[in-house]
């Protein structure tokens, strides 16, 4: 228990730590959102002092942080200048966007780089393994852009599956398996794309973690015992071999995450990534600041996520938080 | 006496490659050949890379060899699917060189030893205690340190315990890969002994695989010398030994001699 009191700490710690350098660093960066007004002949200076003034854009900076922080605590993480609404239920409209398409590209991505990883170890050196990693070289060596752009064309020239959007327009007059089905359409090439981009790396980090593990003696020891093939690679092995995997599982978060910004834009999945496109673009700075917070805040639940699979994976870590 | 084991032109090649790389054929060992009467010893000696331990490997049915017979127990082995293995598997056990990686750092030690028989049935707690209680008595682990951890022993308790669950099947062939090779001189000695007393007390049949002639002179009834995948010299340990008659014996036991011509200086 005290393990995961002080993970949450932490975590904690983390939180307010990037939100106060994200603050800072806005800060520092030139320009603001009434500056760009200033352009614009038709504002008179006094509206642009009066405008500031109400955005707090005068006030200095640990009164800004300050007041945001109450605004945190109210629940609206500051006031955004272009929407001119409170952030926080603009970015939860565009963060459960963000997510459904990052759990479920994370879930499909694990499930096949297990299946690869593991049917690539175990013929280690022969003909499937070759091919794999001829085949997650090649998808590596692809950039991630390159590949978004490409599945793109795909889809128009064949016309099988939309170009862009969360859902189709006539969404709401369908029945709840029509939804689902033109849900599932729309995610398919944002989810292609982030699951063939992320694949490559896991299925190379399980197939070397594996082929260490099926080497072992002790696995050829249970081998040698007559425990059944399959039992030995999925309960044995994997289980030896879960401690760098569940760490790469934080980690693969991560980098679905960041990959997923990019695919929300060139796709047009109305997620967190084209929103924190626009608000940098207009330097709306709270919402760069909530968005930046909210990948963040997934990052570490992935992190702590996979830091609580390990501690129940691992009796070794078991033993040595319940000694401390 | 009628063998236990009989090895007859055993051969393992691999390949290695297809799929745009060079295809490579790499033979571990060829025309190998011998026979182990129960409760003796054979040691395989040879340098690295002689192949002994593939040989093992195939001995112990991990791997296929790719020509030649393994007879155990007047029955042939080679070719057999895992159904059929399911019964030899407990008869052929290894122990290996390395201490550590031989042991599941996930499991105690009690389920370690007691891992083997919970495959064939379902052992209820008493049962378990009682087999392990008997296994690790044998060898000589005391049974306060059977709900530790493998990390928590040192290199020659946890060989001994490699030993043990060895052991839990009853099997009447022990291959012995490199097992001494990783403990220091002394705790080599104890394990050596300690492998004497089990093949006397239990009619074990050990097949010992080391790169030290001296040590396999002294647990062996029979060495043979293997070099570059072929048995290049076999015979009685004590005439091999003594009077090495291939190239490859005399320069393993010039290995030794060093140190024992200079007696005064070590």
């Amino acid at each position: 228990m005290r393990y995961f009191a002080a993970r949450f700490l932490q975590t904690l710690f983390l939180l307010v730590g990037v939100s106060f350098l994200t603050f800072l660093f806005s800060a520092m960066a030139p320009g603001n959102y009434v500056d760009e007004m200033r352009l614009n002949p038709q504002i008179s200076p006094e509206a642009l002092a009066s405008l500031r003034a109400r955005y707090q854009l005068d006030q200095p900076l640990p009164v800004r942080y300050a007041r945001w922080l109450v605004s945190l605590a109210h629940g609206e993480l500051g006031y955004s200048f272009a929407y001119n609404t409170p952030v926080a239920p603009l970015l939860w409209v565009r963060a459960r966007n963000t997510l459904l398409l990052t759990l479920t590209a994370t879930l499909i991505t694990w499930a096949l780089a297990l299946l690869l990883g593991i049917w690539s170890a175990q013929t280690l050196g022969r003909l499937p393994d070759r091919a794999l990693s001829l085949a997650s070289a090649a998808l590596l060596a692809i950039p991630d852009l390159v590949l978004a752009l490409g599945l793109l064309i795909l889809a128009a020239r064949s016309g099988k599956f939309p170009t862009g959007g969360l859902v189709s327009v006539n969404f709401e007059a369908l029945s709840l398996f029509e939804k689902v089905r033109d849900l599932a359409n729309h995610m398919t090439l944002p989810i292609a794309a982030l699951v063939l981009t992320t694949l490559p790396v896991l299925v190379r980090h399980i197939r070397s973690a594996m082929a260490e593990v099926l080497d072992a003696p002790f696995l050829r020891a249970a081998a040698a015992h007559g425990i059944p093939r399959r039992k030995l690679v999925y309960r044995y092995a994997l289980r030896a071999a879960a401690h760098p995997l569940i760490s790469l599982f934080g980690f693969s978060v991560g980098t679905l995450l960041s990959g997923s910004l990019l695919v929300e834009i060139v796709m047009s999945w109305p997620g967190l990534g084209p929103l924190l496109l626009e608000a940098i673009l207009a330097r709306d700075l709270y919402v760069v600041i909530g968005g930046v917070l909210f990948s963040m805040l997934f990052l570490v639940l992935g992190n702590f996520l996979a830091d609580l699979l390990l501690y129940w994976a691992d009796p070794r870590i078991r033993a040595r938080a319940g000694a401390k | 006496m009628e063998p236990l084991l009989h090895v007859e032109n055993l051969e393992k090649r691999y390949e290695t490659g297809g799929l745009f790389g060079v295809t490579k054929k790499v033979t571990a060992f060829a025309d190998v050949s011998f026979a182990l009467r129960p409760q003796t010893t054979l040691a395989l000696v040879g340098a690295s890379g002689a192949g002994k331990s593939t040989l093992a490997s195939c001995i112990a049915c991990l791997e296929t060899p790719t020509s030649g017979r393994i007879l155990f127990e007047h029955r042939e082995i080679t070719g057999l699917n895992e159904k059929q293995l399911r019964a030899v598997r407990p008869r052929i056990q290894l122990v290996f060189q390395d201490p550590v990686s031989s042991l599941n750092p996930r499991l105690n030690i009690l389920d370690i030893v007691t891992e083997p028989l919970n495959i064939h049935r379902r052992l209820s707690e008493h049962e378990k205690r009682e087999h392990a209680r008997e296994l690790l008595d044998r060898v000589e682990i005391s049974w306060e340190k059977v709900l530790r951890n493998p990390e928590e022993l040192s290199g020659g308790q946890k060989q001994r315990v490699a030993i043990a669950r060895a052991l839990a099947l009853k099997p009447k062939l022990l291959i012995l890969d490199e097992a001494l090779s990783a403990l220091d001189a002394s705790v080599q000695a104890q394990i050596a002994n300690l492998l004497l007393d089990l093949q006397c007390s239990l009619g074990l049949t050990y097949l010992f695989i080391t790169h030290d002639l001296k040590m396999a002179a002294h647990l062996a009834d029979e060495i043979a010398v293997m070099q570059n995948g072929r048995i290049v010299e076999l015979g009685a340990a004590e005439r091999v030994f003594r009077n090495p008659a291939h190239e490859m014996t005399r320069q393993l036991v010039k290995a030794h001699s060093g140190k024992d011509l200079t007696p005064g200086l070590v």
